[in-house]
């Protein structure tokens, strides 16, 4: 009788554990699956400043190839970019990475609105939507280039100081007037001696 | 010509590149560049004038390419910045 019952339960455990088992393999092989993706995503995903810093090499060739000499001189010097407004020189715009576009009167210094405009690319290659410095700023000067009335359209346009400290403003554009100068200066010290 | 497309974490990428005056190239530019357009990009060309002046034109379709460009920059379009905190 134990004998029998003893049988009975081996043949049983054995024949639950074959239908099982193709379950079991699926869900281990789903979970080893589910790791593996969590880790790709992770290092997709982790910050690495050697990757960023080349983007931004990258970005400042490209930015150099694409706007005046003058403009890539200032990025490169200061950090960011004046541009005119398309009405002459009666206004212009501050273009700095990842911040509000600042309008203001270039004659009295007068800070207009802030512009605030960004570039998402939502596929988030690296996990990051933010475009390199160099970068978001070619993309506010060829929208600004291009389109000026369509992109501040599109922006959402704030007194100045919401975002950008106008006191920063303040020092930036002083930066930019004695950067200018000692610029004016150079070219003409290299003219004259060109002559 | 090049189409290039302006990439988080990366700088610009080379989706294409071509010459458009050989019909058979001149399509694979005209296929990457839709595919551009219907993911979203907006896509520019930089060009300089006669005199110099560096300037940039955003363009909507192939045919508004000029024949001489070199490079279509493809880039994110513009959106209205979050309220608070990123511009």
């Amino acid at each position: 009788m134990q004998l029998a019952l003893g049988t009975a339960v081996v043949v049983l455990v054995v024949l639950v554990w074959e239908l099982c088992r193709p379950r079991l393999m699926r869900a281990l092989a789903q979970l080893r699956e589910q790791r593996a993706l969590a880790a790709r995503r992770r290092d997709e995903t982790r910050f690495d400043p050697g990757r960023e810093l080349r983007a931004e090499q990258r970005a400042r060739r490209l930015l150099r190839s694409c706007v005046p000499q003058e403009e890539w001189e200032m990025y490169r010097d200061l950090g960011f970019i004046r541009v005119w407004g398309s009405r002459g020189e009666a206004y212009a715009y501050l273009l700095y990475p990842h911040r509000p576009i600042l309008a203001y009167v270039p004659q009295t210094g007068e800070l207009l609105s802030e512009y605030c405009v960004a570039f998402p690319d939502e596929s988030r290659p690296y996990g990051s939507h933010r475009l390199p410095d160099a970068d978001d700023v070619l993309a506010k000067w060829i929208a600004l280039s291009a389109d000026e009335r369509a992109l501040v359209a599109e922006a959402n346009m704030h007194l100045p100081g919401r975002q950008i400290d106008p006191d920063d403003v303040r020092r930036d554009l002083a930066r930019l007037s004695r950067w200018e100068r000692a610029r004016s200066a150079r070219l003409r010290a290299d003219i004259a001696r060109a002559v | 010509m090049k189409l290039l497309r302006l990439k988080p974490g990366h700088g610009e990428v080379v989706l294409a590149e071509g010459d458009v005056e050989v019909p058979e190239e001149e399509q694979l530019l005209i296929e990457a560049f839709r595919r551009q357009l219907d993911a979203g990009m907006w896509a520019a060309v930089p060009s300089k004038s006669s005199d110099g002046r560096r300037t940039a034109e955003l363009v909507r379709q192939f045919a508004d390419v000029p024949r001489d460009a070199e490079r279509v920059i493809f880039f994110p379009r513009a959106a209205g910045g979050a309220q608070r905190a990123e511009s």
